[in-house]
């Protein structure tokens, strides 16, 4: 168990160092930072001198080391634009984004699992028809034109659901604000939620359909049935279990993946949250802010990863975590 | 009266563009406790033949015509409940491979347990007493432990004794089983073979052994069916069939018989192959194949006619011992 555990922090380590130093590239290259932190009427001489000082002159390593130094430390530059640290204006904004992914995650794992199966038990049925084929619809439209659209319907159209915001928020803790301890709360955030469920569940539907489409024509099923087995014990004990060990695995890369989906369901929402907060960053040249979210989203999908095998090995027998080594 | 009694049972794929016939009107009985064997080439029908008397098939096969009496029940008119009772139950199979057949992500007491709560009335700590003792009844070490085990934990000699325990955890009267040495290691099949043969006799279960090995049905069987192209060509006592094979189809699978060649020879096989359900022959199926074939063969199929102490189908067999027997008059 430790040595795996150890094997996947040292994975995990690496890939957090390839991320630092991309984003710390990007730095260099998103325009001059003096610009945004000085005025026009400061001349040449100075520009230098405070370029000297804040060691913009220095080699490409020796400022890529003390970056990293000070992002060990919790230090990830200071937001020009906030004139806080990086972080923490991230952090302010990431409860946002969570809610969003866990409400979306929510919609997904709920429908996804009885979509599937059910699409894959009776795959002539005309409700699975209809499944399938909104499920195509659902994967090809952008997510962005989804939300609009869903905007329109149901905040302009028929007036049921808020357009945009997080609505009434509770505090919970720090500097986390809930959306789920009021009806208001809950009202804001159901159409961003399927929004960015939009193009994960069809897939999820599809991927568990094909799953155990494959799992229901095994000889093991063949050999339940033998026994006499009941068919929904077959369905959800026998075949479902096999069909969800490759779910995960997909589905936890899927989950990271939405973080980044996130950008354009929080803009298109107003959802203030730090997909939402980048893309202003972006607008403003921000670079330390950006360089921090690249950061934090790159750690988000690394732990996620990181759970997500943890998660395989529990529910997989032929994968022993405990007796696994190097 | 017999325990199993198939007429005519005729099954159908129906492919994309047309219906092939895999079983033709077969017919045959078991009495209980007997045990028969059915052997053939690959693509004979042996395994249809096995999956058909649970009325498992899976698409796109089904049963076309014909009764599958089991117990003075038809099988093919049975509803779900009563085929669920059936299977497992009643009757018991015993798959080919035994590294695919177990659940991978169950464990062995799981896959147990659940069968027998399926039939019957039980606690779970009732059934884990009666699966314990068929895992002794098989000769499974320690097996409360192997209970809590994962199938991949267990070699396939190990495995294929589980299930041969899962068969009999309901003491069916008939156990069908699909070459269920197939995948095993040489040496390990003996002893398969042997605790089938053991358990089988001990507690008076009907055996229906598919294989194409002829070595193991004259060891296991008191009957014997020789299949080709979806049909019965032979059938008769085994001792009968081994010894005096009358159809030019039998006598070529046992000439093949390694024993049957002197070392350095070549083995003497059937020349040809089985041929593809789209494409049977007309009149007798094996004819392309047969050094005896006529005109007559290639237009009709033969009837199964009593022929001494067998029923065989081909229409030569007379003039074929005849012939035989004037060589060795001539001799």
């Amino acid at each position: 168990m430790f040595a795996y555990l150890a094997k996947r922090v040292i994975q995990a380590v690496a890939v957090m160092f390839v991320i630092s130093l991309i984003a710390f590239a990007i730095q260099g290259n998103l325009g001059d930072p003096l610009r945004e932190l000085v005025g026009q009427s400061v001349s040449e001489e100075v520009r230098q001198q405070l370029r000297d000082e804040m060691g913009l002159n220095d080699s490409f390593v020796t400022q890529y080391l003390r970056f990293a130094g000070n992002a060990l430390q919790g230090d990830l530059g200071t937001s020009y634009f906030f004139k806080e640290p990086a972080l923490d204006v991230i952090l302010k904004k990431l409860p946002a984004t969570l809610e969003l992914v866990f409400g979306a995650t929510l919609i997904i794992v709920g429908l996804s699992v009885p979509l599937g199966v059910y699409t894959a038990i009776k795959p002539d049925s005309i409700l699975s028809r209809i499944i399938m084929g909104l499920s195509i619809v659902g994967i090809s439209i952008p997510v962005f034109l989804t939300a609009i659209l869903m905007i329109f319907v149901f905040s302009v159209e028929y007036g049921w659901l808020p357009s945009y915001g997080r609505g009434e928020t509770v505090q919970v803790w720090g500097y986390w604000q809930t959306n789920f301890a009021t009806a208001d709360g809950w009202l804001h955030i159901i159409l961003p939620s399927i929004a960015l469920a939009s193009i994960m569940l069809p897939l999820f539907v599809r991927l568990i359909r094909a799953e155990m489409m494959e799992v229901l024509q095994s000889e093991y099923v063949k050999y339940a049935k033998a026994k006499g087995i009941n068919p929904w014990r077959i369905y959800f004990v026998h075949a479902l279990k096999n069909t969800l060990l490759p779910v995960i695995t997909v589905g936890g890369v899927q989950i990271g993946t939405m973080v980044a989906y996130t950008i354009l369901t929080e803009t298109v929402f107003q959802w203030p949250g730090m997909g939402f907060m980048f893309l202003e960053a972006v607008n403003r040249v921000d670079t330390p802010l950006i360089v921090a979210y690249l950061i934090v989203v790159g750690f988000i999908f690394v732990v996620t990863n990181t759970i997500v095998d943890l998660i395989y090995g529990l529910v997989n027998p032929t994968v022993n975590i405990a007796r696994m080594g190097a | 009266m017999s325990l199993l009694s198939v007429r005519d049972l005729t099954v159908k794929f129906a492919m994309r563009d047309q219906t092939v016939t895999a079983l033709n009107g077969i017919s045959f009985d078991l009495a209980k406790g007997e045990r028969l064997g059915i052997v053939g080439e690959s693509g004979a029908g042996k395994s249809i033949t096995g999956f058909s008397l649970m009325n498992l098939l899976s698409r796109p096969g089904y049963i076309d015509s014909g009764k599958i009496l089991f117990d003075g029940e038809d099988v093919v008119q049975m509803n779900n409940k009563k085929l669920r009772n059936l299977r497992g139950n009643r009757m018991a199979m015993i798959f080919q491979d035994p590294m695919v057949t177990l659940n991978p992500v169950l464990t062995i007491g799981q896959q147990m347990i659940e069968t027998l709560m399926a039939h019957r009335k039980l606690s779970r700590e009732e059934a884990r007493q009666i699966a314990i003792v068929k895992l002794r009844e098989v000769y499974i070490p320690s097996p409360e432990e192997r209970l809590e085990q994962y199938p991949h934990e267990l070699s396939g000699g190990m495995r294929q004794r589980i299930i041969i325990a899962i068969a009999l955890l309901l003491d069916p009267q008939l156990i069908i089983a699909d070459e269920p040495t197939t995948a095993l290691d040489v040496t390990i099949q003996a002893d398969i073979m042997e605790l089938m043969l053991e358990l089988c006799q001990s507690n008076q279960v009907g055996l229906i052994l598919i294989t194409h090995d002829l070595g193991v049905v004259s060891q296991m069987t008191e009957r014997t069916l020789v299949m080709y192209a979806g049909r019965i060509i032979e059938s008769g006592r085994t001792r009968e069939i081994i010894n005096d094979p009358q159809h030019p189809y039998t006598q070529g699978l046992i000439n093949a018989l390694p024993q049957q060649t002197l070392p350095g020879q070549r083995l003497k096989q059937i020349p040809g192959n089985m041929p593809g359900l789209v494409s049977i022959p007309a009149g007798c199926a094996f004819n392309p194949r047969c050094k005896y074939a006529t005109d007559f063969c290639r237009s009709r199929v033969p009837e199964t006619e009593h022929y001494g102490k067998v029923e065989v189908a081909c229409h030569e067999v007379q003039r074929l011992n005849s012939d035989e027997d004037r060589q060795e008059a001539q001799a």
